[in-house]
């Protein structure tokens, strides 16, 4: 009885050091967040005062509207909206068209096999290694003999082309736990190529639709390197607008601004994760336990 | 007019030839089992009968029409999978209007072919579910539904039965017997299961490494298979071989058989044309006895074999014996309760259906 008791109790006690630690580590962890939001809400003045972590005095959305509309960018006082407009022209056609692409290829390499899709595969396989630096000088050489240098169109084909090797790994991977007999079944019922993929196939498929439209958005949406790059001035995306505001300043550093601007480009990604998340893990863990 | 000729087909992966010169041929209403144990190319045969694989020497006719070169949805055929293959995404209805909805059918014509299917298979109050809410046994009528929709002017099963369970296996077959009795549509049917073979087909074809080793109608192969391979896999219990010595005096041919410490048995009055019996006697030759064959001797069936029993299987309505002949493990299928393990039997042998093989070829000797 007693031992029963003890034994609980140090359940117990395991639990709570658990939790304890759990907090901790997600305080830690929400820290830099904290700050963020608490210096975007503060007035210039209170954050030169010493008011760092703590809550604002005056709560003020200026910081926000500044970021948005009214912040210089070089020499233009634009804000971050038409920046935020071009990652947005930029990421919707670069993920639709990589995650198309990829599931497109994906049936081809498993359900029309042809002789070396297996080596195709593993070529395709081989630019999800590829670092980025290494192809700046040919991409930009490219996009010029294309003419769409520094343009927002040159900056998504740059986007579809880096990621179809991911998409296409997706999707391969998840369609060839798919049985094959579907598409001999849908054959023997008259369906083509085309018509088994959209009518069989991609139906099948929304979870890791979901997993590839999420990854691609998060690294097309977040990339500074291919954005600075290969656009300039009123072609940027929003990383490369952020970045100027942050380091080009006049007089004093506008701390809360700068804020409001991470904030909004970051809001996005974090909106696309607490939509889709469960998606995303789902689609992840899918080919792990089929049932 | 079903009829489907497979005239010296040929497949090859390379240098890897799976299929040699397979020929079959069957008539219309016909119910054609591929028997044979995975790796013997009955599945690709099939296939290649559906047009799902390419033909690499031969010809495949249906109806008399060369379909070589014909895609799977102009050959006129309709298939069921081995995992059903439902498309997970669409109703039982979807599924089974999907190929007329394909070949452009009238929704009026679609409903009143959805609803004939499934009212022959019992699964009208399924139609609107998915596929995953269903058992085994409902997927299997569903994918079977979808085939019968086509009218197709052959059907072809590809081991239909094997993820099902011993009881619904053996409910579903008679369903497919049923099926084929109504519709009267030529099928082929692969399967490794012998008892599936026997119970559904009108006629056999036992593979083995790609070659047909032998088409008959189900009785036939299993009462005079065409060689010991034949032999063995059809039947359970397998036939016995017993290797033993022809002996053919006047006009009555025995075999002789050693037993291990006892008098040698004779096998008496087996039916073998005289030309045969010329050609063998005195040779060895492989006795097939199937285990059923054997009985225990009384004043009518005098004894012709006297064995020491080692294992005694009962099974319910019948006991397995088990015991030595010529040095194999012979297994007899006796009435319960006539044989002891340790114990002598004394066994007489209906020799009318007894078959012989070469020792060397193993094929049958008539």
């Amino acid at each position: 009885m007693a031992d029963a008791i003890s034994q609980s109790n140090k359940m117990r006690l395991g639990r709570i050091a658990i939790y304890v630690c759990l907090v901790v580590v997600a305080l830690l962890y929400l820290m830099p967040l904290w700050v963020m939001v608490v210096t975007s809400l503060k007035p210039l003045d209170e954050i030169y005062n010493g008011s760092f972590i703590g809550l604002p005095k005056a709560v003020t959305l200026d910081a926000w509207r500044s970021a948005w509309s009214e912040a210089c960018i070089g020499t233009e006082c634009t804000g971050l909206k038409p920046y935020f407009v071009n990652s947005l022209l930029m990421v919707i056609p670069a993920v639709a068209l990589s995650t198309g692409i990829g599931a497109l290829n994906g049936y081809i390499l498993t359900k029309w096999k042809f002789p070396g899709a297996n080596f195709v595969f593993g070529l395709l396989l081989f630019g999800c290694f590829l670092p980025y630096q290494a192809i700046l000088i040919p991409m930009a050489r490219t996009l010029g003999l294309l003419g769409l240098a520094g343009s927002i169109p040159g900056l998504v084909l740059v986007h579809v082309a880096y990621g179809i090797c991911f998409t296409t790994l997706f999707f391969r991977n998840y369609f060839v736990s798919l049985p094959d007999e579907l598409t001999k079944a849908a054959m023997v019922d008259g369906a083509g190529f085309f018509r088994i993929f959209w009518s069989v196939i991609l139906p099948t498929s929304i979870p890791i639709i979901v997993v590839s439209c999420i990854w691609q958005f998060t690294q097309i949406w977040n990339d500074f390197l291919f954005g600075v790059s290969f656009t300039s001035g009123s072609s940027s995306p929003i990383t490369v607008a952020l970045n100027n505001i942050v380091n080009v300043t006049t007089g004093r550093k506008q701390y809360n601004v700068d804020m409001a601007a991470a904030m909004i480009a970051a809001i996005p990604t974090l909106f696309v994760y607490i939509v889709a998340g469960r998606y995303f893990v789902r689609g992840l863990t899918a080919g792990a336990v089929k049932g | 007019m079903s009829t489907l000729e497979i005239d010296r087909v040929r497949k090859a992966y390379g240098n890897l030839e799976v299929l040699k010169e397979v020929s079959i041929s069957i008539g219309t209403g016909d119910f054609l089992v591929l028997l044979g144990p995975s790796g013997c190319g009955k599945s690709t045969l099939l296939n290649m009968i559906a047009g799902l694989e390419t033909i690499t020497g031969g010809e495949i006719r249906i109806a008399g029409k060369t379909v070589n070169d014909l895609s799977p949805k102009d050959r006129d055929i309709a298939m069921v999978f081995q995992s059903y293959a439902l498309y997970p995404t669409m109703t039982v209805r979807q599924n089974i209007e999907f190929g007329m909805k394909i070949r452009k059918i009238a929704q009026a014509e679609r409903d009143k072919a959805v609803k004939t299917a499934s009212d022959l298979l019992q699964i009208t109050h399924l139609l609107d579910r998915k596929p995953s809410q269903l058992s085994g046994g409902q997927r299997q009528r569903v994918a079977m539904g979808r085939a019968i929709v086509r009218e197709p002017k052959l059907f072809l099963f590809d081991e239909p039965l094997s993820n099902l369970d011993a009881k619904l296996r053996v409910d579903m077959r008679t369903e497919i017997k049923r099926l084929h009795a109504r519709l009267g549509t030529t099928i082929v049917y692969v399967t490794h299961d012998q008892i599936e073979a026997m119970t559904l087909a009108t006629r056999v074809a036992v593979m083995k490494d790609g070659v047909v080793q032998h088409l008959d109608d189900p009785q036939t192969v299993y009462d005079r298979p065409a060689n010991v391979y034949v032999a063995r896999f059809v039947g359970s219990p397998a036939m016995n071989i017993i290797p033993g010595t022809l002996d053919v005096t006047g006009e009555s041919v025995s075999a002789l058989v050693d037993i291990a410490g006892k008098r040698t048995g004779r096998i008496v009055s087996i039916a073998l044309s005289q030309e045969a019996a010329r050609k063998y006697n005195g040779k060895k030759v492989l006795v097939g006895i199937r285990p059923e064959n054997f009985s225990v001797a009384n004043s009518s069936s005098p004894a012709s074999l006297t064995v020491d029993v080692d294992v005694v299987e009962p099974t319910g309505p019948d006991t397995l014996v088990v015991f030595q002949i010529g040095g194999v493990e012979v297994t007899a299928r006796l009435p319960p309760k006539q044989a002891d393990a340790g114990r002598e039997a004394h066994l007489s042998i209906d020799s009318s259906k007894i078959v012989l093989f070469d020792a060397e070829t193993e094929a049958r000797i008539d």
